[in-house]
């Protein structure tokens, strides 16, 4: 994939060859399986525990918080129909514009009446309601609140420590999906007091196949798969323990690097923006681009032309690859639903450019100038 | 000869090089999201899981359509009963399987009989295995699933699949197999062994861990689960998330090497297994577990009477094996499996169970003879019980009083 400019690092990132370093290794010399009380099986088990205690002290958590699991998806999956199923919640708060692996998970357990599902309103700017959040707290008994950290395709950040201290006043759980912004931001687990995350490492330049959950001590939930007794039998199944390792390392490179790749990416967001702005008129931003965003994200929304329905397809043949929204659901027909909640019926063209800790001011540049030859 | 000497592969097998070297490329190169429709990182990991399905479908007769990719066989097993349960609760709810079964599936029906399922668990004859009588049998009208392992993961002893497939068929009863053992060890065929549903992991068959799949039925008849996680709506809709395209590269390589070179590696390890199991079963006292004809290839068991389990393990040190199935291995508990056979605790725990692999050599072999063999006459030597056994004093007569 030489000379393609990839501008879709929220939909997964490239990875770090340090992590291939720590990976390769694993799978080609310490193969045992972690249940086993053997030599073999010791020795990865103590690897896998060593990436779980790295994690936890990365965080700010204890590594009995830590449950490695398949991805982001099965971590909020856990997260939300455990705390239905064990915690007691009746009422889940959520916004329209979350991802699938939320959304349609308590939609589903909306369907089957196993709870009632409130989202909430979002503002022009991307951001949710929290007036309208408070309310709910106060008027719903046994709730969990649902919210992203960072939005996937617009990239509006949610201020975590209101909700989850709002969320404490009222007795509720607070479960974040932080896929997106896990290895971008420290957390400090122990001052935050959040009681359910997701992470995949995938997306923080670790590999794919492996995520966890975190939560915290003293939610006793049961687990979504069944059999055998790993991850303190909370998660049945032999741990991919090469994908654990992975996801230790890329974490510790995420926190080792975050002011310098922080201050990078971030340069090369707003380079764009304000490129954008100057060659291109009428070219909008959605969400809150310039407030509290993500660093990593710049949704743009093309005025009404001709080329927009095949813009995508064009930034492609120039060598430049980017997404209309969602990965997961890029090749549904139905449009992003971030984008409709955001401005519905609109007739612009939305693009999710995303960036990486591998990505030059040379990528923006080139890719602005490219659109610059359609817009301008 | 590097020791320990591995003999634990039903756990876990190493990773073929030959499938790590397939899938360097897709961790550096070709990291794109499967998912991802409109740019080439994208096309070329969703063609690299397309080639890989096709590959895995060779192997068991399948259409690549109906593989769904999962984290592996739990996974894979947790999504083919509870997916089952609620997706065919208006047909019935009784679901019938057998009493050694891996955790994964009696585990899964546990928490099924909660939500109120029915579970028939069918018990096992003295060799391990079932009689396709008992499941017609166990038949009601509300019968929605049978789940039956193809291969058990602690004897090695291959169930009548082709026999129970046929008689699910006749019945209108969906079968499920937990194939995670069978797969890439013998010739396994989904459409002449009548399955509906079968588990199956890659790091079984030299693949890499933390990727697994579930053959799903698309004709005859046309066969759904229930997503149990929501997301994006992968696999069809049957399971959500990020697919592992790296791992799932992997386990095509391996589903492929094992197409090409199992009938050959089959003949290799079923003649060093018995080598190592007629060497041992010349022990005095020692017993094999398990039909000895319908069998995996690569594994056996065996009791040693009058040694003490833990201290048989201690004694072996040189060997990596194990006395049951890794997933419950923590436990102190003798092996559920073997207690289903009819061995008391005391056998069961005096227990071991070799499970050979592609890397293993005549070599390793021969050295694990000569060393569980001392082991046990080392034990045997210290041991006040084989004593009074060899002075002909029957150990089940004696009252033992307590201190």
């Amino acid at each position: 994939m030489e000379n393609r400019i990839y501008l879709d690092n929220a939909a997964t990132s490239p990875l770090d060859p340090e992590v291939m370093e720590a990976m390769i290794p694993v799978m080609r010399d310490y193969y045992g399986n972690p249940s086993s009380t053997h030599a073999h099986g010791r020795k990865v088990k103590g690897m896998m525990e060593e990436a779980r205690g790295s994690v936890a002290k990365l965080l700010g958590c204890s590594p009995a918080e830590i449950f490695f699991t398949s991805g982001g998806t099965e971590a909020d999956n856990l997260a939300l129909r455990s705390a239905v199923k064990d915690l007691g919640v009746k009422n889940i708060i959520s916004s329209p514009i979350e991802h699938h692996a939320v959304l349609h998970t308590a939609e589903e357990l909306a369907h089957k009446g196993m709870a009632e599902l409130h989202l909430l309103p979002i503002l022009p700017n991307g951001h949710v309601d929290m007036q309208a959040l408070e309310q709910l707290l106060q008027t719903h008994k046994n709730c969990m609140v649902s919210l992203m950290h960072a939005n996937n395709e617009v990239g509006n950040l949610l201020d975590m420590q209101r909700v989850a201290e709002l969320c404490q006043k009222h007795q509720a759980y607070f479960h974040s999906d932080t896929v997106q912004t896990m290895g971008h931001y420290r957390f400090n687990l122990s001052e935050l007091p959040v009681d359910f995350l997701a992470g995949a490492a995938h997306k923080f330049n670790g590999p794919k196949g492996v995520g966890f959950a975190f939560i915290r001590k003293g939610r006793k939930i049961s687990p979504l798969i069944t059999g055998g007794s790993q991850e303190r039998e909370l998660r049945g199944g032999t741990e991919n323990i090469y994908g654990i390792i992975g996801l230790a390392k890329a974490l510790e490179i995420s926190y080792r690097d975050i002011d310098s790749k922080s201050a990078k990416i971030s340069a090369l967001k707003f380079l764009m923006l304000e490129k954008l702005k100057a060659e291109i008129p009428g070219v909008e931003f959605n969400g809150d681009a310039e407030g509290e965003s993500l660093y990593t994200i710049l949704s743009v929304s093309f005025p009404p032309n001709p080329i927009g329905p095949m813009l995508l397809f064009n930034l492609d043949l120039a060598g430049i690859s980017a997404s209309g929204g969602s990965a997961c659901s890029s090749g549904s027909t139905v449009g992003s639903h971030v984008i409709q909640c955001l401005r519905p019926g609109t007739d612009r063209t939305t693009v999710r450019f995303s960036f990486g800790k591998f990505n030059t001011e040379e990528d923006i540049l080139s890719t602005v100038a490219k659109l610059k030859e359609w817009y301008a | 000869m590097n020791l320990p000497i591995y003999l634990d592969n039903n756990a876990t097998t190493p990773t073929d090089p030959r499938v790590v070297e397939a899938m360097i490329p897709y961790f550096t190169e070709f990291f794109g999201n499967a998912a991802s429709r409109n740019h080439p990182f994208g096309w070329k990991a969703e063609e690299a899981v397309s080639y890989a399905r096709e590959q895995i479908a060779a192997l068991i007769g399948a259409n690549e359509k109906e593989i769904i990719f999962t984290s592996g066989a739990t996974e894979s097993n947790n999504l083919a009963l509870k997916g089952v349960y609620e997706m065919y609760a208006a047909k019935g709810n009784h679901f019938i399987t057998v009493s050694t079964e891996h955790k994964a599936i009696l585990d899964a029906c546990k928490h099924l009989e909660k939500q109120g399922a029915e579970v028939t668990y069918l018990s096992v004859g003295e060799d391990g295995l079932l009689n396709v009588e008992q499941i017609a049998e166990a038949m009601k009208p509300d019968t929605v699933l049978v789940s039956v392992m193809y291969g058990n993961n602690e004897l090695g002893v291959i169930q009548p699949i082709r026999e129970i497939g046929a008689l699910c068929k006749e019945r209108g009863v969906l079968f499920h197999t937990d194939a995670t053992q069978a797969v890439g060890k013998i010739p396994v065929d989904v459409m002449a062994d009548h399955i509906d549903l079968m588990s199956f992991t890659a790091h079984k068959m030299y693949g890499p861990k933390g990727v697994g799949a579930l053959y799903v039925r698309r004709k005859n008849p046309r066969v759904k689960v229930t997503a149990q996680l929501d997301g994006g709506g992968h696999e069809r809709g049957m399971r959500s998330g990020t697919l592992n395209v790296t791992g799932i590269v992997g386990f095509g390589k391996a589903c492929e090497l094992c197409r090409l070179e199992m009938a050959d590696e089959a003949k290799r390890l079923s003649a060093l297994r018995d080598k190592l199991e007629n060497a041992l079963l010349t022990v005095e006292e020692s017993y094999l577990n398990g039909n000895k004809a319908n069998r995996l290839p690569h594994t056996t068991n065996i009791s040693f009477k009058y040694v003490e389990g833990e201290g048989l393990m201690m004694g072996i040190k040189d060997i990596a094996v194990s006395s049951g199935s890794a997933c419950t291995s923590a436990s102190l508990e003798p092996s559920y499996v073997l207690k289903s056979l009819g061995l008391d605790d005391e056998l069961a725990h005096s227990s071991l169970r070799f499970g050979l692999g592609r890397f293993t050599t005549e070599e390793e072999i021969d050295f694990t003879i000569k060393c569980v063999s001392d082991a046990v006459q080392r034990l045997r030597d210290m041991s006040p019980l084989w004593e009074m056994f060899k002075e002909g004093i029957d150990l089940k007569s004696i009252q033992w009083s307590e201190h």
